[in-house]
């Protein structure tokens, strides 16, 4: 059977599932929409948890950034793993004890404004928007290669999917069709490079493998003149990698649709759990994937040793490659350098080649792109859900028509995911730059907002509301306005050249580090400045800091 | 109300010890995530390990092993503490969602 038939199998088997789960759990009150009722076992939350958060740019694009980077690209493996660390350690058990059902409602209660709910509700739409657009246009990315449709109809038919499990099983469908996906896209990422690690050292398992291909990589990096692959600091400055892997853990902890999973469970103790089988989960994928980026290298440049620029055109993955316009074989020539050669490379290709890059049977291909689908629905879906959350109840029931019913309140939150489906689908058919690198901002930009008040917020009794809402529109504006500088040449028009180019050494991706301590030094400098919280917020911070809820009687004898 | 025994340990002693516990398992997170795969890579890379340079090797591979063994570490340890303390969830009592 043709890649195309397998194609065409795997992904209607495994849409097929998805709504298969979509019916089975719909839900019908807005508890089942938002937190899945909160009763998600942990260890299924922690593979909802690693779908939900491995994404287009985990899947696709993570290991041909890595790839292309070298040591650089250890920024996305440590920053998009550690950033678990902070979360088990400083924000989901407690954010879990609090309770409800959204990232403003907590800090609307903590810092006891519906102005910050609001400030709160904007900046979670506004990251998650800027995140769903990677995952949009990954999912064009596959189906114009492997289903041989337009990015457009891709995109729709993505979106259609999204739409009606998110639409009539909200959080409860979205979870358990995420914990599907987990399992497609771990599956399709671990065949192909077991199969390749096996190919190329005889061990089958690639953690162990990059010990063999590693020497040969830089060996071969050293024959064609290229410095060393393990190297570091040769695409990055050491400043930017600390600074660009800080922004990525802290944004990682501060993303709303990866905190609010935590809602879903039972219990502080589950809560806990949940955020070890994440990170386990979602280890599997991200120590995989720089021997995925190794060996693609590997081959590509063996390829390019023995046979040169013009012999590789022959070459079949190449071919049905250059057809999508992600490898530009017209630049290549004989006697061109390596690196060149390198950057005609679509970076966004490397996990979706790699089995045709070493010859891998149609089926393996096939499954890598209901993989690549999988990751890029699975956290889109959850995208839809901070989105409508936000809007619906946030937003409307509770600022604006707080005395809703409660088949109201689902009605909207439905009607908010179908309106959010419709803007994240414009955003894919007409993508703002390529994946990984538009959903690193929505790092730099959660790490500016959430991060530092959530943390206060739990850490810190005497933390108020004047400082945390100056603290996060000080962050968010900073590191927008700083995006924005450095970044004007692909998000202003008409305009040719960075307004910006560092601000003190910091690129772009770092620069929310800066917005993440602007936020920390305003909000505790305002709060000192200010009165302390009211005594009923001070008690919730006392209780929301022990597993077992606390009687009055028990927090007013433990808080003298 | 859960009478049975009084606790090893008050609730201010419980929270002091959960911040020292985190801080200590943050610096681990730090040393191993920052220190060793970024600052002190290219001298660490000079140490061969299987193969591999070891600051390389850290970054890449290392530092994930070690996040994931510190949230395990953390899990563990305060459902202890969390017994010493008396503030465990009781397994019946499964709070209802907050209603609005």
């Amino acid at each position: 059977m043709s890649i195309i038939g397998w194609t065409f199998l795997w992904v209607g088997i495994t849409f097929s599932v998805y709504i298969g789960i979509a019916v089975w759990s719909r839900v019908s009150d807005t508890a089942g929409f938002y937190v899945a009722g909160q009763g998600i076992p942990a260890v299924a939350n922690g593979m909802a948890v690693g779908a939900d958060w491995m994404s287009a740019a985990s899947f696709i694009s993570m290991a041909g950034l890595v790839s292309f980077l070298g040591f650089d690209g250890s920024v996305y493996l440590m920053g998009w793993t550690g950033g678990y660390v902070l979360l088990a350690i400083l924000l989901a058990p407690f954010l879990r004890k609090f309770g409800e059902y959204t990232v403003p409602d907590f800090v609307a209660k903590r810092y006891y404004s519906n102005t910050a709910r609001v400030v709160a509700a904007v900046a979670a739409i506004f990251v998650s928007f800027t995140y769903v657009a990677g995952q949009m246009r990954g999912v064009g990315v596959v189906f114009s290669r492997f289903l041989e449709v337009s990015v457009t109809w891709g995109v729709i038919i993505g979106m259609v999917i999204v739409g009606i499990y998110a639409v009539l099983g909200g959080m409860k469908g979205v979870t358990w069709t995420q914990v599907a996906q987990y399992c497609v896209l771990i599956v399709a990422y671990l065949i192909p490079t077991f199969a390749i690690a096996y190919t190329l050292t005889g061990n089958p398992i690639p953690q162990i493998a990059i010990g063999e291909v590693l020497p040969r990589l830089d060996g071969l990096q050293q024959e064609l003149g290229l410095g060393a692959y393990s190297g570091p600091f040769s695409n990055f400055s050491m400043l930017n990698v600390f600074c660009i892997t800080v922004v990525l853990m802290t944004g990682t902890a501060g993303l709303p649709h990866v905190i609010v999973r935590f809602y879903t469970v039972r219990d502080v103790k589950s809560a806990r759990w949940s955020a070890f089988w994440a990170l386990l989960f979602i280890g599997i994928l991200y120590t995989a994937a720089p021997a995925v980026a190794m060996f693609s290298r590997f081959y590509i440049l063996d390829s390019f040793a023995q046979l040169g620029a013009s012999g590789m055109q022959e070459l079949g993955w190449v071919q049905n490659w250059a057809q999508t316009g992600l490898i530009k074989t017209q630049a290549w020539t004989d006697g061109m350098a390596p690196r060149a050669l390198l950057d005609t490379i679509d970076r966004d290709i490397i996990v979706l080649a790699t089995p045709e890059l070493a010859n891998l049977s149609n089926w393996v291909v096939g499954l890598v792109a209901a993989g690549g689908l999988a990751a890029a629905l699975s956290t889109a879906s959850g995208l839809m859900i901070v989105i409508s959350s936000s809007l619906a109840h946030d937003i409307y029931g509770e600022i604006i028509n707080p005395d809703a019913s409660d088949q109201r309140r689902l009605l909207v939150g439905r009607l908010a995911i179908f309106a959010g489906l419709v803007v994240a689908g414009l955003l894919g058919i007409y993508p703002p730059g390529f994946v990984a690198e538009v959903v690193a901002f929505a790092f730099g930009l959660a790490a500016a907002s959430f991060f530092p008040i959530l943390v206060l917020g739990i850490f810190w009794k005497r933390c108020n509301r004047q400082g945390a809402v100056w603290g996060l529109i000080t962050g968010l504006a900073f590191t927008f306005v700083m995006i924005v500088l450095m970044r004007a040449h692909v998000v202003v028009p008409g305009v040719e050249t960075p307004i910006l180019d560092t601000f003190l050494g910091i690129n772009a991706q770092g620069i929310g580090v800066v917005g993440m301590v602007l936020n920390f030094i305003v909000t505790v400098a305002v709060t000192k400045a200010t009165p302390a919280p009211p005594q009923d917020v001070q008690e919730m911070v006392e209780q929301i800091r022990y597993p077992r809820t606390l009687s009055a009687e028990e927090l007013r004898a433990g808080s003298a | 109300m859960d009478d049975s025994s009084a606790p090893d340990i008050d609730r201010e002693t419980y929270w002091k010890k959960t911040i020292r516990r985190s801080l200590a398992l943050l610096s681990v997170w730090f040393v191993a995530g920052f220190v060793m795969s970024i600052l002190l890579a290219e001298p660490l890379n000079s140490i061969d390990f299987g193969g591999i340079p070891f600051g390389f090797w850290m970054a890449q591979q290392g530092s994930i092993f070690v996040f994931i063994a510190l949230i395990l570490i953390y899990v563990l340890t305060m459902q202890q503490l969390d017994r010493e303390a008396g503030v465990e969830e009781d397994e019946e009592d499964t709070p209802p969602p907050t209603a609005h």
